[in-house]
C-alpha cells in the first residue's frame, strides 16, 4: 500500500496542513518508510483477536443531569483571537 | 540549613514543620537556583510572584498547624498541565499566549496539598518526542555532562524539562506525563526517579491530550519516597474524567522500606535482544543481583509481542493525536494566522503553529484512520495491543513485578544526526517503555548507574494494573543498594 | 399502501426513500457537559469549557440522555443494545469546536425497530427502523451579518441528539409525511423530544432513489440534508424522484451526492463540491469507556413507558367504540387523548368524540387558544354530553349551553338550571302546547288533513318554538302525529 503524491495531498488537506509542492516527494518517501516499518504487524496472526478499546475494564460512570457549567462567556471568549458581540468571529465560511 | 535546594520532600517537610526554615526562604532558594541554571532551558515560564505568594500562605498554615501534605514544597509543572491564570502552551507555537481559565485536576490536588508553583516546564511539543528537541522553546539541556566533555546532551522527552529541573535542583519535584515513556525515559537520562502510574490512576482532566488511551500523569522526583508522597496526592477518581478509576488510593509511602524476601521479580527475555548495549545489560544485571541479594526470587518470563509494541504505538498514538489536535484551529484560542476563507485560516494557522514532528504524526494518524486503511493499520494495531496486554497478564501469573532497563542507551547529543535523519531512530528510544502504556500498567524509573562516559542509566520496574504498591516496595529496596549518586 | 408511481410516456418508476432524523433530546444539561440546553440565551452563554473544545477538556456522559434514548428505543419497538460505545467522527467546521463529533458508529445504543404509519385512506403500514444512536449537536454559524466574517455561537454545541435511521421503506412522499407525524407523536408521548421541526429540534435528512416499477435493483441515491418541515420533506422526495427519472430517461446517470432543498422553489440543487470528499475517520472515543446496560435497567425504563399512540388508538376503538379514524386523530397528540379520555369517562364515548372533534375544537380555533387553556373542562364536556344522553336537554339546547360554557367556564348542569333549559318530557304539558298550536292554526290543520303532508315539519317547529325549545323533539313528533291523525 504505497502512498503517492495525491494521497499526501489528500491527507494534508484532511489534516488542514500545507505541504508545499517541493516537499510532496519527501513526505511521500517518509510516509512510505514509516508504513513499511509498521507493516511488520502483518507477521502477527490476529484472526481470532478482538481489538482492545480500553485498557481498564471499568464501566462508564454517568453524570447526573444537572446544570454545572455555563454563564461564563467572558472566560470562554477570553483566549479568542477575534470575538464580537459575544460571538467567536472567523473569516467567511464558504460552503 | 546549607543547601536548601538539595532537600528531599521529607527533609523539607521536617524542617518546615520544625520552623527551621520558612516556605518563603525555601522558595527563594529555588528561585535563585532557577536563575543560575537558566541556560538549561528547563523552564518555559517562571512564576516567582505566584510562588512567593503561595509560600507566604504556606508559612501561615505551618503557623496555625493547618499545613497540607505538601505544604510549601516548591514544584515545577510540565507545560502540558493547564494551570488557571498561568500561561499553558504544551510548548507549541499554536497555543501562543493561551491562559486557561481552569486548573487541571492533578495540579489542583497538588495545590490543595499546599505546593508552591515555581513555573511551567519545557517539554516536547504536545509531548511528542523523546529528546525535548521538538519544543517550540528549544531543547532542554541535560545537567549531566560526559567525562571530560562540555558537549550538551538531551534531557530526554517528552518531560525533559521536568527531569532536568529536578536533576539540577531547580525544583524539588515536578509533574510529568507519560504516553510512551515520557516520564521514565527523561528520568533515566537525567538520573532522577519518576513513575507513570496505572492508566486511570490520575485524572487526565485539564492535561492537554496527546493520545487519550495512553496518557497518564505522574511525578518526577529525587527519590522513591518523594515519588510515593507525590503520587498519593495526585491520584484518585475524578468525575470529570470518565477514564479515571474509582479504586482506592493507598498511602504509597507505607510500602517503602519493606522486606522483599519472596518477591517474584520477572525478567523478560525479549528485553535482552542481540546487540543490547553492554552497559545497559550490565546495569540491568546489577539490579537483578541487588534484588536477589535482598531475597527476591528472580523468574524468567516472556513477553513475546514486545517487538511489535513500537509499531502498534506509532499507529495508535498518532491516530488519537490527529483527532485530539483538531481543536487547534485558530478559532477559539492560541495562534491565528489569517486566511481569506475559513479553510485557509485553518491551514495557515496549523501549518505555522505546529512543528515538524507534530505535523508528521498528525498526518500519519490521519492516514491510518482514513477510509480504506483503518482495518489494515488502526484495527490491526488495536488487536496486537490486546496481545501485548495479554503477554503481561500471563507474565504476572508468574511474577509480582518486572525489572527491565528503561532506555536502550544513555542520553545522546543534542542535534544527533541519525535521529534527525530518520524519525524511526528517535522512536526506537521508547522500545522498553511503550509496552507499559499500551497495556495500561504502572512503570517506574530508578536511576541505577553511570555509563562509561559518565551519564545516568536507569532501570524500569513494571507492576500489575493498580499495583503501584509492589513497584514502590521493589523500588525502595533497589534504591537502597544501588547507591546512585545524585547530581 | 400509498400508491405513488411516476408515469411517463417511456415508463413507470417507483420511489425508494429512507430518512435520517436528528431529534434533540429533552434534558436539562448537554450530553457531554454540564451546560444548560435552554433555548434562546445570549450567544455563548450556555457554553462550558468542554463544549468550547478547550485544551484538556473531557466529555462526561449525561445519565438522563441515555435514559431518554433507551425510552425512545422502546417506543420504536426496537432492540436496546446492552453494549454500545462512542466514536469520534472527525471533520473541521467552525461550529464543531473539538474538530470531531462524539457519536456512536459501530455499536449504537438502539438497533432495529419499527413504526406503524397511518395513511389517509385508513390503511396502515410498517416502516423499519435501522438503528438509533446518540451524539452531540453542533453550534451555530451565522453567515449573514457581515460579508467577510462568520459569527459562531456554541450554545447549541453539545446538546444531545438521537439520530434515527429508517430502512429505505418509503414508496411515496405521503408515507414519509405520515412517518414523521407518527414519530413526532411517539417522541412527544415519551417526552424525549419536543418534535418541533420549525425550531430545529427535529431535523430530517432525506435519501431518495428511483427504479423501474417492478424491478428489484437499487440505484444511486442522493441525500438532502436538514429539510425542516413535513411538507418540504414530501416535496423534496417527489421533486428529487422526478429529477432522477428525467435524468435516466434522457440517458444520463445520477451521481451520489448531497443536494440542498430550496423551500422557495421546491427544487433541489447540488452543493458546491469539495476538493476532496469527506473522510470522517471514525474511531472509538478513547475518552469514554463503552456503555453497558443491564436487563434490570432496561426493564426499569420499560416500566416507565406510557401508553403510546398505537396502543391508545387500539383501546379507544375496541374498548370505547370509537371509529378508527376518530381514534387516530384524537391519539396523535397525547394532550388531546388525555383530555378526551377524561371527558369520555362514564359517558357515551362516541358522542363525546363527536363533540370533542367538532364543536369543541371549532371553539378552540375560533378563540385561537390551546387545549390547556380551554375554558371548558373535560369533566364539563362529558357532563354536557350526558345531559343530552339522559334527555335532560336536547341537541339544539346543548349547542346553546356549550356556547355559554365556552364563555363562562360554568358547568352545564348549572347553566341548564339557571336558565331553565331542562327539556319538557311530560306528555300532558306537551299535549297542551300542541293543542294551543293546532287551535291557532286551524287553516293549516285543514290543509294538512286535506293532503298537504309536508306541513308536518312546520307544526313541529311551531310546537318547539312555543315550548321555547325545551320540548323533547321525539315526543313532539309522536304526539303531533296522533293529534293530526
Ligand atoms: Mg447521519
Ligand atoms: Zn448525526
Amino acid at each position: 500500500m504505497a502512498v503517492d503524491a495525491d494521497t499526501v495531498r489528500k491527507i494534508a488537506f484532511l489534516s488542514r496542513l500545507k505541504v508545499d509542492d517541493d516537499k510532496i516527494k519527501d513526505t511521500e518517501d517518509e510516509f512510505n518508510k514509516i508504513l513499511d516499518w509498521v507493516a511488520q504487524l502483518n507477521e502477527v496472526d490476529t484472526s481470532s483477536v478482538e481489538a482492545l478499546e480500553s485498557v481498564n475494564d471499568t464501566n462508564l460512570i454517568l453524570r447526573e443531569d444537572n446544570i454545572t457549567a455555563g454563564n461564563q462567556r467572558d472566560e470562554i471568549l477570553a483566549n479568542a483571537p477575534m470575538s464580537e458581540y459575544g460571538y467567536f468571529v472567523v473569516p467567511k465560511v464558504v460552503e | 540549613m546549607s543547601d536548601l535546594v538539595k532537600l528531599t520532600i521529607s527533609e523539607a517537610r521536617k524542617a518546615l514543620k520544625n520552623k527551621e526554615i520558612s516556605a518563603v526562604e525555601l522558595t527563594e532558594a529555588f528561585l535563585k537556583q532557577m536563575e543560575s541554571k537558566r541556560k538549561l532551558n528547563a523552564f518555559v515560564l517562571e512564576t516567582p510572584e505566584i510562588a512567593l505568594e503561595q509560600a507566604k500562605t504556606s508559612d501561615k498554615k505551618y503557623q496555625n498547624g493547618t499545613d497540607g501534605a505538601l505544604e510549601g514544597i516548591p514544584l515545577g509543572i510540565k507545560d502540558l498541565f493547564c494551570t488557571k491564570g498561568i500561561r499553558t502552551t504544551a510548548c507549541s507555537h499554536i497555543l501562543d499566549g493561551f491562559v486557561p481559565p481552569y486548573e487541571s485536576t492533578v495540579t489542583q490536588k497538588l495545590l490543595d496539598a499546599g505546593i508552591t508553583v515555581l513555573g511551567k516546564l519545557n517539554m516536547d511539543e504536545f509531548a511528542m518526542g523523546g529528546s525535548n528537541e521538538t519544543s517550540y522553546y528549544g531543547p532542554v539541556i541535560n545537567p549531566w555532562k560526559a567525562n571530560n566533555s562540555d558537549a550538551d546532551f538531551v534531557a530526554g522527552g517528552s518531560s525533559g524539562g521536568s527531569a532536568a529541573a529536578v536533576a539540577a535542583h531547580m525544583c524539588m519535584a515536578a509533574t510529568g506525563t507519560d504516553t510512551g515513556g515520557s516520564i521514565r525515559q527523561p528520568s533515566a537520562f537525567c538520573g532522577v526517579t519518576g513513575i507513570k502510574p496505572t492508566y486511570g490512576r490520575c485524572s487526565r482532566y485539564g492535561i492537554i491530550a496527546f493520545a487519550s488511551s495512553l496518557d497518564q500523569a505522574g511525578p518526577i522526583a529525587q527519590n522513591v519516597e518523594d515519588c510515593a508522597r507525590l503520587l498519593t496526592v495526585m491520584s484518585g477518581y475524578d468525575a470529570k474524567d470518565s477514564t479515571s478509576s474509582q479504586k482506592d488510593v493507598p498511602d504509597f509511602t507505607q510500602f517503602l522500606n519493606q522486606d522483599i524476601r519472596g518477591l517474584k521479580v520477572g525478567i523478560p527475555a525479549e528485553y535482552r535482544p542481540d546487540g543490547l548495549n553492554a552497559e545497559i545489560a550490565a546495569c540491568w544485571d546489577k539490579g537483578i543481583e541487588i534484588l536477589k541479594a535482598r531475597g527476591a526470587e528472580i523468574i524468567d518470563i516472556s513477553l513475546p509481542h514486545t517487538k511489535y509494541a513500537l509499531a502498534v504505538y506509532y499507529i495508535l498514538a498518532p491516530a488519537e493525536a490527529s483527532s485530539n489536535l483538531a481543536r487547534y484551529d485558530g478559532l477559539r484560542f492560541g495562534l491565528r494566522v489569517p486566511g481569506e476563507h475559513l479553510d485557509n485560516m485553518y491551514i495557515n494557522t496549523r501549518s505555522e503553529g505546529f512543528g515538524k514532528e507534530v505535523k508528521r504524526r498528525v498526518m500519519i494518524g490521519t492516514y491510518v484512520l482514513s477510509a480504506g486503511y483503518y482495518d489494515a493499520y488502526y484495527l490491526k494495531a488495536q488487536k496486537v495491543r490486546r496481545l501485548i496486554r495479554n503477554d503481561f497478564l500471563e507474565a504476572f501469573k508468574k511474577c509480582d513485578v518486572i525489572l527491565t532497563p528503561t532506555a536502550p542507551t544513555d542520553a545522546f547529543a543534542i542535534g544527533d544526526k541519525s535521529m534527525a535523519e530518520n524519525p524511526i531512530n528517535m522512536w526506537l528510544n521508547d522500545v522498553f517503555t511503550v509496552s507499559v502504556n499500551l497495556a495500561g500498567l504502572p512503570g517506574m524509573n530508578i536511576p541505577a548507574a553511570l555509563s562509561a562516559r559518565g551519564l545516568p542509566l536507569g532501570l524500569q520496574l513494571i507492576g500489575r494494573s493498580f499495583d503501584e504498591a509492589t513497584i514502590f516496595k521493589a523500588a525502595s529496596a533497589l534504591e537502597k543498594d544501588i547507591c546512585f549518586v545524585r547530581k | 399502501m400509498a400508491e405513488f408511481i411516476i408515469e411517463t410516456p417511456k415508463g413507470k418508476w417507483e420511489i425508494i426513500c429512507g430518512l435520517e432524523i436528528h431529534c434533540q433530546i429533552i434534558s436539562k444539561s448537554k450530553i457531554y457537559s454540564g451546560a444548560s440546553t435552554e433555548f434562546g440565551a445570549d450567544a455563548n452563554e450556555h457554553v462550558s469549557f468542554v463544549d468550547a473544545g478547550m485544551p484538556g477538556m473531557l466529555p462526561t456522559l449525561n445519565k438522563y440522555c441515555v435514559h431518554q434514548a433507551v425510552k425512545t428505543g422502546i417506543g420504536l419497538k426496537a432492540k436496546i443494545n446492552k453494549y454500545s460505545n462512542f466514536a469520534r467522527k472527525n471533520y473541521f467546521y467552525a461550529d464543531l469546536p473539538q474538530g470531531y463529533q462524539i457519536t456512536q458508529y459501530k455499536y449504537p445504543i438502539v438497533g432495529e425497530g419499527k413504526v406503524i404509519i397511518d395513511l389517509p385512506d385508513g390503511s396502515a403500514r410498517e416502516i423499519g427502523i435501522e438503528r438509533m444512536h446518540i451524539e452531540q449537536d453542533a453550534g451555530k454559524s451565522i453567515h449573514d451579518i457581515d460579508p467577510k466574517k462568520s459569527f459562531i455561537d456554541l450554545n447549541r454545541a453539545g446538546v444531545g441528539l438521537m439520530e434515527i435511521v429508517t430502512k429505505p421503506d418509503f414508496r411515496a412522499p405521503e408515507e414519509a409525511g405520515a412517518f414523521l407525524k407518527k414519530l413526532r407523536s411517539i417522541l412527544r408521548y415519551l417526552g424525549t423530544c419536543d418534535g418541533n421541526m420549525d425550531e430545529g429540534s427535529m431535523r430530517c435528512d432525506v435519501n431518495v432513489s428511483v427504479r423501474p416499477l417492478g424491478s428489484n435493483e437499487l440505484r444511486t441515491r442522493c441525500e438532502m440534508k436538514n429539510v425542516n418541515s413535513i411538507k418540504f420533506v414530501m416535496q423534496a422526495i417527489e421533486n428529487e424522484a422526478r429529477r432522477h427519472v428525467e435524468v435516466y430517461e434522457s440517458g444520463g446517470e445520477i451521481v451520489q451526492e448531497t443536494r440542498q432543498f430550496n423551500p422557495a422553489t421546491g427544487q433541489t440543487k447540488a452543493m458546491r463540491k469539495k476538493e476532496f470528499a469527506h473522510d470522517y475517520r471514525y474511531f472509538p472515543e478513547p475518552d469514554l469507556a463503552p456503555l453497558v446496560l443491564t436487563d434490570e435497567y432496561i426493564n426499569q425504563v420499560k416500566s416507565e413507558i406510557p401508553e403510546l399512540p398505537d396502543e391508545k388508538k387500539e383501546r379507544f376503538v375496541t374498548k370505547l367504540g370509537l371509529t378508527p379514524y376518530d381514534a387516530i386523530v384524537i391519539c396523535e397528540n397525547k394532550e388531546n387523548a388525555d383530555f378526551f379520555e377524561k371527558a369520555a369517562a362514564g359517558h357515551d364515548a362516541k358522542k363525546v368524540a363527536n363533540w370533542f372533534m367538532g364543536d369543541f375544537f371549532a371553539m378552540l380555533n375560533e378563540k385561537k387558544i390551546e387545549l390547556k387553556d380551554s375554558p371548558v373542562s373535560p369533566e364539563n364536556l362529558g357532563a354536557l354530553v350526558e345531559l343530552v344522553t339522559q334527555n335532560v336537554i336536547n341537541g339544539k339546547t346543548a349547542k346553546d349551553v356549550f356556547e355559554i360554557m365556552a364563555e363562562t367556564g360554568d358547568a352545564p348542569e348549572k347553566i341548564v338550571e339557571e336558565k331553565g333549559l331542562r327539556q319538557v318530557t311530560d306528555t300532558g304539558a306537551i299535549e297542551a302546547v300542541i293543542d294551543q298550536v293546532l287551535e291557532a292554526n286551524a287553516d293549516n290543520v285543514a290543509a294538512y288533513r286535506g293532503g298537504k303532508q309536508t306541513l308536518f315539519g312546520w307544526f313541529v317547529g311551531q310546537v318547539m318554538k312555543a315550548s321555547k325549545g325545551k320540548a323533547n323533539p321525539a315526543m313532539v313528533n309522536e304526539l303531533l302525529k296522533k293529534k293530526l291523525g
